[in-house]
């Protein structure tokens, strides 16, 4: 018998020109909302190409863009609850700002700072940092919605990779557990069809990634991660049915990296420029804006409006950055442990020998 | 109940689990087989009768998700004691103690925190099967953030571990396999901590500086026994907390006596003898008489059990190395 890909749904619900393939969802009567979906995706992507600026012109260090990926991000954050916890990778500049994460807190982050991952917002103050070694965090997310169970709390536990961190043990092993503990946790995976180099296809033989829900025998569902309609509805449900006690699941977005894997990477390397090219058409925030303007619900003074706005917004917090001083010296032993340990005590002491040594002017070699 | 029954090492453990759970709610146990089975050592037996399946949860086996999943508790303000069911094991866990556990405070700035215990049975000698009775806590030793404790008695296990659940970051505690049913020794449940950086004097001498810890206590306070009843006056001490160590404590001892001998179950290198040793170089060289001495398992992997002996060292080998020592000028 030939071998079948087992079938999971996708939804779409707008062509890539913003006009409706069918008959629309709720959510698409309510153009304020999808106004202030559109006004977010703005800043995110307004906010995403300062940091590439700042990064280019060496006022912050590597950085993530989440180019073409700003609905998924948008749609989740503004369906999350305050009280729900986010665990992210490190390409949610959209989802952490909606959650209360400050601009200028991800500019310290990749500036170099531990500051950046403090988050002044209490609405932010169980949130993880972003995940760097890939995939780790589905399995922080599942000790979240673990603690929330346990505790009997309707909250929900999200957690954020990219289609690469799909091939990885955590990633398997955070939706075997989720399962077999019906844990109130949603799997988002941005599938933007490129882990670094290596495309969508040689990462996995399986016909989706959200089929991998199946064998921990989950939900797993794809959606058309550049429609917004699409990801309100998918990311809703699954919202929805973690928060009511009826288990995880697993919702696959599908997207594209419109921009390099990092900063210090050029995709131009590794990626046909047509494909770029052709990706570019399908993107997010085009799509929302013709389906609001064929409505009549934006036009061309509502984006420079908002593009101004959104721009103040962005300046003012580059400002509040640049104007946060070096942390001190001491800070790199404050939080290694709750307290430095006594029997460590000469340890820091030798350093702060070292340091005295060293030319005025700070602690930092010219 | 402050009796003093006797407590086999293995007992005190599942007494100090029963009384961090009954005094604090958020303490809950984790692993592969601890609830119902009451963990393949029964080091968590009654657990699950006395505080339910909500708190003492048989896991899925998986020792990456296990880490994983304790971690997200921990940030929430649980303090899961996760069970690897055999140090051998462990290596699966490690990325999330490593790259999570013992830095989530410190990249947060103190946001967020990480109170895990990961309990395991460490080391040889109970002729188990391959990947049974590795030593390796020199691996977590060399790294910042988390604390590494060794017990090799019931009194310290219970006081440790207590404190380990306490503490408000992550501890790794090993616990000897060769000691867990050995010796039981009276030990009231008062609930009394034990300090996590300090090592401990198990017996005062002058001739020569015994360090070690684990199961090599044993034959350690046996091959002190026997050279003072030939005149040799050893100062025994176990380390314990082999991250951070008690290097003053251990300082002020080799001082005294102006001679060492570490004894350590893992291979040699790079392990815990060599950063004391180096560490007593650089603070008393001038008051040793003889050459700091380590006496370790060679660069081997443990043996499957026939040939364990030779891998390990005997009393009379410390009793040698100890005279060894004294015979030098």
């Amino acid at each position: 018998m030939p071998f079948v890909q087992p079938q999971v749904p996708l939804t779409r619900y707008l062509q890539a020109d913003g006009q409706p393939l069918g008959e629309l969802p709720a959510c698409a009567e309510n153009t304020e909302q999808l106004r202030v979906l559109y006004r977010q995706m703005l800043l995110t992507r307004l906010f995403d190409q300062k940091a590439v600026a700042l990064q280019r012109t060496g006022r912050i260090g590597t950085y993530a863009p989440t180019l073409g990926q700003e609905a998924i991000g948008v749609v989740l954050g503004s369906l999350m609850h305050a009280e729900d916890v986010l665990v992210p990778y490190y390409r949610d500049t959209a989802v952490q700002l909606l959650r209360g994460v400050r601009m200028e807190e991800i500019l310290l982050y990749w500036g170099g700072d531990e500051r950046g991952s403090a988050y002044a917002d209490p609405a932010v103050a169980e949130d993880f940092p972003p995940c760097v070694p890939i995939a780790t965090q589905a399995l922080h997310a599942c000790g979240v919605a673990s603690a929330f169970r346990i505790r009997g709390q309707a909250r929900v536990a999200v957690t954020t990779c990219g289609d690469g961190a799909t091939s990885k043990g955590d990633f398997l092993e955070a939706l075997n557990v989720a399962g077999a503990w019906q844990l109130p946790v949603v799997f988002v995976v941005n599938n933007n069809q490129w882990a670094i180099s290596v495309p969508r296809h040689l990462q996995c033989a399986a016909a989706t990634l959200a089929q991998k829900a199946l064998g921990a025998g989950i939900p797993g569902e794809q959606v058309d991660g550049n429609d917004v309609l699409a990801l309100h509805e998918c990311l809703g449900r699954a919202l929805q049915r973690a928060r009511q006690g009826k288990g995880p699941s697993l919702v696959e977005c599908l997207s594209y990296r419109l921009g390099d894997h990092t900063t210090a990477d050029d995709a131009s390397r590794y990626r046909d420029s047509a494909q770029v090219r052709q990706a570019w058409e399908a993107e997010p925030l085009r799509r929302l804006q013709r389906f609001l303007a064929a409505r009549g619900a934006w036009d061309e003074a509502h984006e420079q409006a908002c593009v101004a706005d959104c721009q103040a917004r962005i300046e003012a917090a580059v400002a509040r950055f640049d104007a946060i001083t070096a942390p001190s010296p001491e800070s790199l032993f404050e939080h290694v442990y709750a307290r430095w340990p006594a029997a460590l005590a000469e340890q820091r002491d030798a350093w702060r020998e070292r340091m005295a040594q060293r030319p005025a002017g700070g602690p930092v070699d010219e | 109940m402050n009796d003093t029954t006797r407590y086999s090492l293995l007992e005190a453990v599942n007494l100090a689990l029963h009384r961090a759970m009954r005094d604090d709610p958020e303490v809950l146990v984790l692993g592969e087989d601890v609830g119902v089975n009451g963990g393949v050592f029964r080091a968590t037996a009654g657990l699950r009768e006395a505080f339910g399946a909500r708190r003492v949860i048989d896991s899925p086996l998986a020792e990456t998700m296990l880490a994983g999943v304790a971690v997200g508790m921990a940030a929430q303000g649980l303090r899961p004691v996760l069970e690897i069911q055999f140090l051998g094991f462990i290596y699966a866990a490690m990325e999330h103690l490593i790259s999570h556990a013992s830095r989530l405070r410190n990249r947060t700035r103190g946001r967020l925190s990480c109170p895990l215990v990961v309990r395991s049975p460490m080391g040889a000698g109970i002729r188990a099967p391959e990947h049974h009775s590795e030593a390796v806590e020199a691996l977590f030793a060399h790294i910042p953030g988390l604390r590494v404790v060794v017990p090799s008695s019931p009194a310290r296990a219970y006081g440790l571990l207590l404190a380990a659940i306490d503490d408000p970051d992550p501890v790794l505690f090993l616990e000897p396999t060769r000691l867990y049913r050995m010796n039981p020794q009276p030990l009231s449940d008062d609930g009394r901590r034990l300090p996590l950086d300090s090592c401990f004097t198990l017996r005062e001498g002058s001739d020569l500086t015994l360090l070690s810890w684990g199961a090599s206590i044993h034959e350690c306070l046996q091959a002190s026994r026997q050279l003072a009843e030939q005149g040799v006056s050893v100062e025994l001490l176990d380390v314990a907390c082999l991250k951070p160590l008690d290097m003053a404590s251990l300082e002020a001892s080799v001082r005294k006596t102006g001679r060492c001998l570490i004894v350590q179950e893992a291979p040699q290198s790079a392990g815990l003898g060599a950063e004391i040793a180096a560490s007593l170089y650089e603070r008393c060289f001038l008051d040793l008489q003889a050459p700091i001495q380590r006496l370790a398992a060679a660069d081997i992997p443990p043996p499957l059990y026939r040939l364990e002996p030779l891998y390990m060292h005997s009393v009379a080998d410390i009793v040698a190395a100890c005279r060894q020592l004294l015979a030098q000028p």
